[in-house]
Protein backbone atom coordinates (compact mmCIF):
# COMPACT_ATOMS: atom_id res chain seq x y z
CA UNK A 1 0.00 0.00 0.00
CA UNK A 2 1.08 3.53 -0.63
CA UNK A 3 2.14 5.47 2.43
CA UNK A 4 0.98 8.75 0.96
CA UNK A 5 -1.82 9.06 -1.54
CA UNK A 6 -2.60 12.46 -3.01
CA UNK A 7 -5.69 12.74 -5.13
CA UNK A 8 -6.78 15.77 -7.21
CA UNK A 9 -5.13 18.17 -4.77
CA UNK A 10 -6.12 21.73 -5.65
CA UNK A 11 -5.09 24.93 -3.97
CA UNK A 12 -5.66 28.59 -4.67
CA UNK A 13 -3.87 31.58 -3.24
CA UNK A 14 -6.62 34.10 -3.71
CA UNK A 15 -7.41 33.94 -7.43
CA UNK A 16 -4.19 32.22 -8.38
CA UNK A 17 -4.23 28.46 -8.89
CA UNK A 18 -1.05 27.09 -7.28
CA UNK A 19 -1.85 23.38 -7.28
CA UNK A 20 -3.90 22.09 -10.17
CA UNK A 21 -5.51 18.72 -9.34
CA UNK A 22 -2.27 16.99 -8.41
CA UNK A 23 -2.15 13.20 -8.12
CA UNK A 24 0.86 11.70 -6.43
CA UNK A 25 1.47 8.59 -4.42
CA UNK A 26 4.52 7.73 -2.38
CA UNK A 27 5.24 4.13 -1.43
CA UNK A 28 6.67 3.12 1.93
CA UNK A 29 10.48 3.59 1.95
CA UNK A 30 10.27 5.54 -1.28
CA UNK A 31 12.13 8.81 -1.76
CA UNK A 32 10.42 11.27 -4.08
CA UNK A 33 12.08 14.50 -5.15
CA UNK A 34 10.02 17.44 -6.36
CA UNK A 35 11.85 19.76 -8.73
CA UNK A 36 10.78 22.81 -10.67
CA UNK A 37 11.20 26.56 -10.87
CA UNK A 38 10.29 28.86 -7.97
CA UNK A 39 6.54 29.35 -7.83
CA UNK A 40 5.80 26.01 -9.46
CA UNK A 41 3.97 24.87 -6.31
CA UNK A 42 6.46 22.37 -4.91
CA UNK A 43 6.70 23.83 -1.40
CA UNK A 44 2.94 24.35 -1.22
CA UNK A 45 2.39 20.72 -2.21
CA UNK A 46 4.79 19.62 0.50
CA UNK A 47 2.97 21.66 3.16
CA UNK A 48 -0.39 20.29 2.14
CA UNK A 49 0.82 16.75 2.86
CA UNK A 50 1.07 17.36 6.61
CA UNK A 51 -1.83 19.80 6.80
CA UNK A 52 0.38 22.80 7.43
CA UNK A 53 -1.28 24.53 4.49
CA UNK A 54 -4.97 24.04 3.91
CA UNK A 55 -6.06 23.12 0.42
CA UNK A 56 -9.26 23.80 -1.47
CA UNK A 57 -10.06 20.49 -3.07
CA UNK A 58 -8.87 16.90 -3.28
CA UNK A 59 -7.62 14.52 -0.61
CA UNK A 60 -4.37 13.56 1.02
CA UNK A 61 -4.20 10.15 2.68
CA UNK A 62 -1.62 8.72 5.02
CA UNK A 63 -1.68 4.90 5.06
CA UNK A 64 -5.12 5.02 3.50
CA UNK A 65 -6.64 7.43 6.02
CA UNK A 66 -7.55 11.01 5.13
CA UNK A 67 -5.21 13.39 6.97
CA UNK A 68 -8.20 15.33 8.27
CA UNK A 69 -9.76 12.15 9.69
CA UNK A 70 -10.56 12.44 13.38
CA UNK A 71 -8.61 9.28 14.19
CA UNK A 72 -5.38 11.27 13.88
CA UNK A 73 -6.40 13.49 16.76
CA UNK A 74 -4.96 16.96 16.87
CA UNK A 75 -1.32 15.95 16.93
CA UNK A 76 -1.22 12.46 15.43
CA UNK A 77 -0.51 13.67 11.92
CA UNK A 78 2.34 15.96 13.01
CA UNK A 79 3.87 13.10 14.96
CA UNK A 80 3.83 10.76 11.96
CA UNK A 81 4.92 13.28 9.32
CA UNK A 82 7.94 15.43 10.13
CA UNK A 83 8.97 18.49 8.14
CA UNK A 84 12.24 20.40 7.82
CA UNK A 85 12.30 23.96 6.49
CA UNK A 86 14.70 25.91 4.33
CA UNK A 87 15.49 28.41 7.10
CA UNK A 88 15.85 25.68 9.80
CA UNK A 89 13.30 27.53 12.01
CA UNK A 90 15.00 26.39 15.19
CA UNK A 91 13.87 28.20 18.33
CA UNK A 92 16.73 30.61 19.06
CA UNK A 93 15.96 30.95 22.78
CA UNK A 94 16.16 27.20 23.41
CA UNK A 95 19.24 24.99 23.52
CA UNK A 96 19.70 22.32 20.88
CA UNK A 97 18.49 19.72 23.37
CA UNK A 98 15.39 21.72 24.32
CA UNK A 99 14.60 22.32 20.65
CA UNK A 100 14.58 18.58 20.08
CA UNK A 101 12.67 17.58 23.22
CA UNK A 102 10.02 20.31 23.05
CA UNK A 103 7.51 18.32 21.00
CA UNK A 104 8.13 14.90 22.61
CA UNK A 105 7.68 16.36 26.10
CA UNK A 106 5.00 19.02 25.57
CA UNK A 107 2.98 17.47 22.78
CA UNK A 108 3.43 13.74 23.16
CA UNK A 109 3.71 13.59 26.92
CA UNK A 110 7.01 11.77 27.18
CA UNK A 111 9.12 11.97 30.31
CA UNK A 112 11.77 14.68 30.02
CA UNK A 113 14.66 12.39 31.01
CA UNK A 114 13.59 9.76 28.53
CA UNK A 115 13.15 12.35 25.75
CA UNK A 116 16.56 13.85 26.50
CA UNK A 117 18.21 10.44 26.32
CA UNK A 118 16.61 9.84 22.97
CA UNK A 119 17.64 13.29 21.76
CA UNK A 120 21.24 12.75 22.86
CA UNK A 121 21.33 9.40 21.07
CA UNK A 122 20.18 11.09 17.87
CA UNK A 123 22.70 13.91 18.28
CA UNK A 124 25.50 11.38 18.80
CA UNK A 125 24.35 9.41 15.80
CA UNK A 126 24.64 12.47 13.58
CA UNK A 127 27.91 13.68 15.10
CA UNK A 128 26.44 16.62 17.03
CA UNK A 129 26.66 15.17 20.53
CA UNK A 130 28.88 17.95 21.86
CA UNK A 131 26.34 20.66 20.94
CA UNK A 132 23.45 19.47 23.11
CA UNK A 133 23.71 22.49 25.41
CA UNK A 134 24.59 25.03 22.71
CA UNK A 135 22.17 27.60 21.33
CA UNK A 136 21.31 27.54 17.61
CA UNK A 137 23.13 30.82 16.85
CA UNK A 138 26.36 29.26 18.12
CA UNK A 139 26.22 26.65 15.37
CA UNK A 140 27.00 26.86 11.67
CA UNK A 141 24.12 26.81 9.20
CA UNK A 142 24.84 23.20 8.32
CA UNK A 143 24.84 22.17 11.96
CA UNK A 144 21.61 24.06 12.58
CA UNK A 145 19.93 22.33 9.69
CA UNK A 146 21.11 18.94 10.95
CA UNK A 147 19.63 19.80 14.35
CA UNK A 148 16.39 20.74 12.59
CA UNK A 149 16.36 17.32 10.91
CA UNK A 150 16.95 15.64 14.26
CA UNK A 151 14.17 17.71 15.84
CA UNK A 152 11.74 16.45 13.23
CA UNK A 153 12.96 12.87 13.83
CA UNK A 154 12.44 13.10 17.58
CA UNK A 155 8.81 12.06 17.34
CA UNK A 156 9.67 8.95 15.26
CA UNK A 157 7.83 10.04 12.13
CA UNK A 158 7.12 7.59 9.34
CA UNK A 159 7.42 10.22 6.65
CA UNK A 160 9.82 13.13 6.40
CA UNK A 161 9.14 16.21 4.28
CA UNK A 162 12.19 18.29 3.35
CA UNK A 163 11.59 21.78 1.99
CA UNK A 164 14.70 23.06 0.18
CA UNK A 165 16.75 22.20 3.23
CA UNK A 166 20.06 23.17 1.62
CA UNK A 167 18.96 26.35 -0.15
CA UNK A 168 20.02 28.68 2.68
CA UNK A 169 23.41 27.04 3.19
CA UNK A 170 26.88 27.98 2.00
CA UNK A 171 28.07 25.49 -0.63
CA UNK A 172 30.67 23.94 1.67
CA UNK A 173 28.01 23.14 4.29
CA UNK A 174 25.52 21.48 1.97
CA UNK A 175 27.35 18.15 1.96
CA UNK A 176 26.88 17.42 5.66
CA UNK A 177 23.12 17.93 5.41
CA UNK A 178 22.80 15.82 2.28
CA UNK A 179 24.72 13.05 4.02
CA UNK A 180 22.11 12.89 6.77
CA UNK A 181 19.38 12.56 4.17
CA UNK A 182 21.27 9.75 2.44
CA UNK A 183 21.65 8.01 5.81
CA UNK A 184 17.92 8.31 6.39
CA UNK A 185 17.22 6.79 3.01
CA UNK A 186 19.48 3.87 3.87
CA UNK A 187 17.44 3.37 7.04
CA UNK A 188 14.30 3.20 4.95
CA UNK A 189 12.70 6.57 5.74
CA UNK A 190 9.91 7.57 3.40
CA UNK A 191 10.72 11.06 2.17
CA UNK A 192 9.32 13.77 -0.06
CA UNK A 193 12.06 16.26 -0.89
CA UNK A 194 11.79 19.64 -2.53
CA UNK A 195 15.24 20.50 -3.80
CA UNK A 196 17.29 22.57 -6.20
CA UNK A 197 20.24 20.19 -5.86
CA UNK A 198 19.75 18.25 -9.05
CA UNK A 199 22.81 16.06 -8.63
CA UNK A 200 21.56 15.12 -5.18
CA UNK A 201 18.06 14.45 -6.45
CA UNK A 202 19.48 12.17 -9.10
CA UNK A 203 21.47 10.24 -6.50
CA UNK A 204 18.98 9.91 -3.69
CA UNK A 205 15.58 9.85 -5.35
CA UNK A 206 13.70 6.76 -6.37
CA UNK A 207 11.48 9.00 -8.41
CA UNK A 208 11.69 12.62 -9.52
CA UNK A 209 8.64 14.75 -10.25
CA UNK A 210 8.95 17.92 -12.30
CA UNK A 211 6.36 20.53 -11.39
CA UNK A 212 5.35 23.47 -13.52
CA UNK A 213 2.38 25.75 -13.08
CA UNK A 214 0.93 23.68 -10.26
CA UNK A 215 1.00 20.38 -12.13
CA UNK A 216 3.31 17.41 -12.25
CA UNK A 217 4.41 17.67 -15.87
CA UNK A 218 6.70 14.70 -15.88
CA UNK A 219 7.89 12.08 -13.43
CA UNK A 220 10.08 9.07 -13.53
CA UNK A 221 13.22 7.29 -12.48
CA UNK A 222 15.87 10.01 -11.96
CA UNK A 223 18.53 8.84 -14.43
CA UNK A 224 15.96 8.62 -17.18
CA UNK A 225 14.31 11.95 -16.33
CA UNK A 226 17.55 13.88 -16.09
CA UNK A 227 19.20 12.39 -19.18
CA UNK A 228 16.17 11.94 -21.45
CA UNK A 229 13.40 14.31 -20.36
CA UNK A 230 10.36 13.83 -22.57
CA UNK A 231 8.33 16.94 -21.92
CA UNK A 232 9.65 20.08 -23.67
CA UNK A 233 9.17 22.13 -20.50
CA UNK A 234 11.22 19.64 -18.48
CA UNK A 235 13.90 19.79 -21.15
CA UNK A 236 13.95 23.58 -21.04
CA UNK A 237 14.12 23.63 -17.24
CA UNK A 238 17.00 21.15 -17.14
CA UNK A 239 18.86 23.00 -19.88
CA UNK A 240 18.74 26.15 -17.77
CA UNK A 241 19.96 24.21 -14.75
CA UNK A 242 22.85 22.72 -16.68
CA UNK A 243 23.71 26.12 -18.17
CA UNK A 244 23.89 27.61 -14.66
CA UNK A 245 26.35 24.87 -13.70
CA UNK A 246 24.18 23.31 -11.03
CA UNK A 247 24.12 19.93 -12.68
CA UNK A 248 27.70 19.87 -13.85
CA UNK A 249 28.52 16.22 -13.28
CA UNK A 250 25.46 14.96 -15.08
CA UNK A 251 26.56 12.36 -17.61
CA UNK B 1 56.34 48.26 5.23
CA UNK B 2 53.57 46.17 6.65
CA UNK B 3 51.07 47.77 8.97
CA UNK B 4 50.82 46.27 12.37
CA UNK B 5 49.20 47.46 15.57
CA UNK B 6 52.42 48.74 17.13
CA UNK B 7 53.26 51.38 19.72
CA UNK B 8 53.35 54.30 17.29
CA UNK B 9 49.82 53.78 16.13
CA UNK B 10 48.47 53.56 19.62
CA UNK B 11 49.91 56.95 20.70
CA UNK B 12 48.31 58.58 17.70
CA UNK B 13 45.04 56.90 18.49
CA UNK B 14 45.19 58.14 22.10
CA UNK B 15 45.85 61.71 21.00
CA UNK B 16 43.09 61.40 18.40
CA UNK B 17 40.71 60.24 21.07
CA UNK B 18 41.65 62.88 23.66
CA UNK B 19 41.38 65.93 21.42
CA UNK B 20 37.61 65.76 20.82
CA UNK B 21 37.02 65.08 24.50
CA UNK B 22 39.00 68.19 25.44
CA UNK B 23 37.26 70.33 22.86
CA UNK B 24 33.81 69.31 24.03
CA UNK B 25 34.78 69.76 27.68
CA UNK B 26 36.03 73.30 27.11
CA UNK B 27 33.06 74.32 24.97
CA UNK B 28 30.61 72.88 27.49
CA UNK B 29 32.25 74.86 30.30
CA UNK B 30 32.20 78.07 28.25
CA UNK B 31 28.57 77.74 27.14
CA UNK B 32 27.10 76.69 30.47
CA UNK B 33 29.36 79.09 32.36
CA UNK B 34 28.08 81.94 30.21
CA UNK B 35 24.47 80.93 30.80
CA UNK B 36 25.06 80.71 34.54
CA UNK B 37 26.77 84.10 34.54
CA UNK B 38 23.99 85.88 32.65
CA UNK B 39 21.25 84.23 34.66
CA UNK B 40 23.01 84.91 37.94
CA UNK B 41 23.74 88.54 37.13
CA UNK B 42 20.21 89.25 35.91
CA UNK B 43 18.29 91.80 37.91
CA UNK B 44 15.43 89.41 38.67
CA UNK B 45 17.62 86.48 39.69
CA UNK B 46 17.51 86.97 43.48
CA UNK B 47 13.71 86.94 43.37
CA UNK B 48 13.69 83.83 41.19
CA UNK B 49 16.18 82.18 43.46
CA UNK B 50 14.22 82.77 46.64
CA UNK B 51 10.97 81.74 44.95
CA UNK B 52 12.20 78.46 43.41
CA UNK B 53 15.63 77.61 44.74
CA UNK B 54 15.55 78.74 48.35
CA UNK B 55 17.81 76.28 50.16
CA UNK B 56 16.07 76.81 53.50
CA UNK B 57 12.64 76.14 51.99
CA UNK B 58 13.99 73.11 50.19
CA UNK B 59 15.40 71.60 53.35
CA UNK B 60 12.20 72.36 55.21
CA UNK B 61 10.01 70.79 52.52
CA UNK B 62 12.28 67.84 51.78
CA UNK B 63 11.04 65.34 54.43
CA UNK B 64 7.38 65.58 53.50
CA UNK B 65 8.08 65.68 49.75
CA UNK B 66 10.37 62.65 50.10
CA UNK B 67 7.64 60.85 52.04
CA UNK B 68 5.24 61.68 49.24
CA UNK B 69 7.76 60.47 46.71
CA UNK B 70 7.86 57.10 48.45
CA UNK B 71 4.09 56.93 48.02
CA UNK B 72 4.60 57.73 44.32
CA UNK B 73 7.16 54.96 44.03
CA UNK B 74 4.85 52.43 45.66
CA UNK B 75 1.97 53.30 43.35
CA UNK B 76 4.40 53.15 40.44
CA UNK B 77 5.77 49.71 41.23
CA UNK B 78 2.40 48.12 42.03
CA UNK B 79 0.86 49.61 38.87
CA UNK B 80 3.80 48.35 36.81
CA UNK B 81 3.27 44.78 37.94
CA UNK B 82 -0.46 44.97 37.21
CA UNK B 83 0.12 46.58 33.80
CA UNK B 84 2.79 44.02 32.86
CA UNK B 85 0.41 41.15 33.56
CA UNK B 86 -2.87 42.62 32.31
CA UNK B 87 -1.33 43.91 29.07
CA UNK B 88 0.27 40.50 28.43
CA UNK B 89 -3.11 38.84 28.86
CA UNK B 90 -4.63 41.30 26.38
CA UNK B 91 -1.77 40.79 23.92
CA UNK B 92 -2.31 37.02 24.11
CA UNK B 93 -6.04 37.51 23.50
CA UNK B 94 -5.09 39.60 20.51
CA UNK B 95 -2.65 37.02 19.16
CA UNK B 96 -5.03 34.04 19.28
CA UNK B 97 -6.41 33.25 15.85
CA UNK B 98 -9.38 31.14 14.87
CA UNK B 99 -13.12 31.67 15.25
CA UNK B 100 -13.26 30.38 18.85
CA UNK B 101 -11.10 33.19 20.07
CA UNK B 102 -12.86 35.95 18.13
CA UNK B 103 -14.59 37.39 21.25
CA UNK B 104 -11.28 37.66 23.10
CA UNK B 105 -9.59 39.19 20.07
CA UNK B 106 -12.35 41.74 19.58
CA UNK B 107 -12.35 42.56 23.28
CA UNK B 108 -8.62 43.28 23.18
CA UNK B 109 -8.95 45.47 20.08
CA UNK B 110 -11.82 47.48 21.56
CA UNK B 111 -10.02 47.78 24.86
CA UNK B 112 -6.92 49.26 23.26
CA UNK B 113 -8.94 51.62 21.07
CA UNK B 114 -10.92 52.84 24.05
CA UNK B 115 -8.22 53.35 26.65
CA UNK B 116 -5.56 54.61 24.30
CA UNK B 117 -8.00 57.22 23.03
CA UNK B 118 -8.75 58.72 26.44
CA UNK B 119 -6.56 61.12 28.44
CA UNK B 120 -5.15 59.44 31.52
CA UNK B 121 -6.25 62.44 33.63
CA UNK B 122 -9.85 61.96 32.54
CA UNK B 123 -9.74 58.32 33.57
CA UNK B 124 -8.13 59.19 36.90
CA UNK B 125 -10.92 61.68 37.64
CA UNK B 126 -13.63 59.34 36.42
CA UNK B 127 -12.47 56.37 38.47
CA UNK B 128 -10.92 58.19 41.42
CA UNK B 129 -13.94 60.39 42.18
CA UNK B 130 -16.70 58.56 40.33
CA UNK B 131 -16.50 55.04 41.68
CA UNK B 132 -15.99 55.87 45.38
CA UNK B 133 -19.06 58.10 45.06
CA UNK B 134 -21.09 55.03 44.15
CA UNK B 135 -20.37 53.47 47.54
CA UNK B 136 -20.35 50.01 46.03
CA UNK B 137 -20.46 47.34 48.72
CA UNK B 138 -17.46 45.06 48.89
CA UNK B 139 -15.19 47.31 46.85
CA UNK B 140 -12.51 49.62 48.23
CA UNK B 141 -13.67 53.18 48.49
CA UNK B 142 -10.58 55.29 48.37
CA UNK B 143 -9.34 57.48 45.57
CA UNK B 144 -5.82 56.07 45.69
CA UNK B 145 -7.01 52.58 44.77
CA UNK B 146 -9.30 53.68 41.96
CA UNK B 147 -6.82 56.23 40.66
CA UNK B 148 -4.29 53.41 40.46
CA UNK B 149 -6.83 51.28 38.61
CA UNK B 150 -7.30 54.11 36.11
CA UNK B 151 -3.56 54.31 35.49
CA UNK B 152 -3.35 50.53 35.04
CA UNK B 153 -6.26 50.50 32.59
CA UNK B 154 -4.82 53.36 30.58
CA UNK B 155 -1.21 52.21 30.44
CA UNK B 156 -2.18 48.61 29.73
CA UNK B 157 -3.56 49.75 26.39
CA UNK B 158 -0.14 51.09 25.38
CA UNK B 159 1.69 48.12 26.84
CA UNK B 160 -0.56 45.72 24.92
CA UNK B 161 0.50 47.36 21.70
CA UNK B 162 4.15 47.08 22.69
CA UNK B 163 3.74 43.37 23.43
CA UNK B 164 1.90 42.93 20.16
CA UNK B 165 4.66 44.55 18.14
CA UNK B 166 7.10 42.20 19.88
CA UNK B 167 4.98 39.18 19.02
CA UNK B 168 4.65 40.25 15.41
CA UNK B 169 8.38 40.82 15.13
CA UNK B 170 9.03 37.10 15.75
CA UNK B 171 9.62 35.47 12.38
CA UNK B 172 6.59 33.61 11.03
CA UNK B 173 8.72 30.52 10.44
CA UNK B 174 8.81 30.06 14.21
CA UNK B 175 5.07 29.68 14.42
CA UNK B 176 5.08 27.35 11.45
CA UNK B 177 7.78 25.15 12.96
CA UNK B 178 5.87 24.98 16.23
CA UNK B 179 2.68 24.03 14.43
CA UNK B 180 4.48 21.36 12.43
CA UNK B 181 5.75 19.90 15.71
CA UNK B 182 2.14 19.62 16.88
CA UNK B 183 2.11 22.42 19.46
CA UNK B 184 -1.29 23.98 20.14
CA UNK B 185 -1.78 27.66 19.54
CA UNK B 186 -1.28 28.35 23.22
CA UNK B 187 1.82 26.14 23.44
CA UNK B 188 3.24 27.87 20.38
CA UNK B 189 2.84 31.24 22.08
CA UNK B 190 4.05 30.00 25.43
CA UNK B 191 7.14 28.06 24.34
CA UNK B 192 8.11 29.52 20.96
CA UNK B 193 6.81 33.05 20.43
CA UNK B 194 6.49 34.83 23.78
CA UNK B 195 10.01 34.13 25.09
CA UNK B 196 11.38 35.81 21.97
CA UNK B 197 8.75 38.57 21.94
CA UNK B 198 9.42 39.56 25.57
CA UNK B 199 13.09 39.94 24.81
CA UNK B 200 12.21 42.13 21.83
CA UNK B 201 10.06 44.55 23.81
CA UNK B 202 12.28 45.36 26.78
CA UNK B 203 13.54 48.75 25.48
CA UNK B 204 10.09 49.92 24.34
CA UNK B 205 8.56 48.78 27.61
CA UNK B 206 11.10 50.73 29.65
CA UNK B 207 9.94 53.89 27.88
CA UNK B 208 6.47 53.24 29.27
CA UNK B 209 7.96 52.57 32.70
CA UNK B 210 9.56 56.02 32.69
CA UNK B 211 6.38 57.67 31.43
CA UNK B 212 4.27 55.99 34.11
CA UNK B 213 6.64 57.11 36.84
CA UNK B 214 5.74 60.69 35.99
CA UNK B 215 2.05 60.10 35.40
CA UNK B 216 1.66 58.76 38.94
CA UNK B 217 1.60 62.48 39.78
CA UNK B 218 -1.86 62.60 38.17
CA UNK B 219 -3.20 60.92 41.31
CA UNK B 220 -2.40 64.10 43.24
CA UNK B 221 -5.63 65.59 41.85
CA UNK B 222 -7.46 62.96 43.91
CA UNK B 223 -5.78 64.15 47.08
CA UNK B 224 -3.36 61.26 47.18
CA UNK B 225 -0.39 62.57 49.14
CA UNK B 226 2.32 61.81 46.62
CA UNK B 227 5.41 63.94 46.01
CA UNK B 228 3.60 66.57 43.93
CA UNK B 229 0.73 66.85 46.39
CA UNK B 230 3.06 67.23 49.36
CA UNK B 231 5.02 69.90 47.49
CA UNK B 232 1.79 71.74 46.70
CA UNK B 233 0.75 71.64 50.33
CA UNK B 234 4.03 73.26 51.29
CA UNK B 235 3.65 75.87 48.55
CA UNK B 236 0.12 76.69 49.62
CA UNK B 237 1.34 77.29 53.18
CA UNK B 238 4.46 79.34 52.42
CA UNK B 239 3.93 80.76 48.91
CA UNK B 240 7.36 79.40 48.08
CA UNK B 241 7.78 77.03 45.14
CA UNK B 242 11.08 75.44 46.11
CA UNK B 243 9.24 72.35 47.34
CA UNK B 244 8.10 71.64 43.75
CA UNK B 245 11.71 71.89 42.66
CA UNK B 246 12.58 69.29 45.29
CA UNK B 247 9.91 67.01 43.85
CA UNK B 248 11.25 67.70 40.36
CA UNK B 249 14.77 66.72 41.44
CA UNK B 250 13.48 63.47 42.97
CA UNK B 251 11.65 62.59 39.75
CA UNK B 252 14.74 63.28 37.69
CA UNK B 253 16.89 61.17 40.00
CA UNK B 254 14.59 58.26 39.30
CA UNK B 255 13.89 58.74 35.59
CA UNK B 256 17.28 59.75 34.18
CA UNK B 257 19.06 56.51 35.17
CA UNK B 258 16.09 54.58 33.81
CA UNK B 259 16.29 56.46 30.52
CA UNK B 260 20.01 55.73 30.29
CA UNK B 261 19.33 52.06 30.99
CA UNK B 262 16.70 52.06 28.24
CA UNK B 263 19.19 53.53 25.77
CA UNK B 264 21.80 51.01 26.79
CA UNK B 265 19.47 48.05 26.40
CA UNK B 266 18.16 49.33 23.07
CA UNK B 267 21.72 49.68 21.79
CA UNK B 268 22.66 46.20 22.98
CA UNK B 269 19.53 44.80 21.42
CA UNK B 270 20.33 46.44 18.09
CA UNK B 271 23.85 45.01 18.17
CA UNK B 272 22.51 41.56 18.97
CA UNK B 273 20.19 41.75 15.98
CA UNK B 274 22.95 42.99 13.69
CA UNK B 275 25.14 40.12 14.79
CA UNK B 276 22.49 37.51 14.30
CA UNK B 277 21.74 38.97 10.87
CA UNK B 278 25.31 38.38 9.74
Amino acid sequence: MNRIEIDKLTKFYGERLVLDAIDLSVATHEVVCLIGASGSGKSTLLRCINGLTEFDDGTVKLDGTDIYDESFGRTGLYKRIGIVFQAYNLFPHLTVLDNITLAPVRVHGRQRAEAEDAARRLLDLFGLGQYAKAYPEQLSGGQQQRVAVIRSLATDPEVLLLDEVTAALDPELIGEVLKIIRDLKTQGMTMVIVTHEMAFARDVADRVCFLDGGRIIEQGEPRRLFSRPENPRTQKFLERIIASGRLAELG
Amino acid sequence: MTRRPGKGRRTIALKDRLTPVLISLVSVIIVFGAIAYFVGSAEQWPRIQSQFFSLDAMIEAAPSVARGFLVSLQIWVISLVCIGIWALVLAIFRAMSGPFFAPLRIFAILYVDLFRGLPALLLVLLFGFGIPALNLPGLPNNGLFWGGVALVLSYSAYATEVYRSGIEAVHEGQGMAAKALGLTQWQTLRYAILPQALRNVVPAMLNLVVALQKDVALLSVLGVRDAVREAQIYTARTFNYSSLVVAAILFLLATIPLARLTDHLARRDRQRRLQSAL
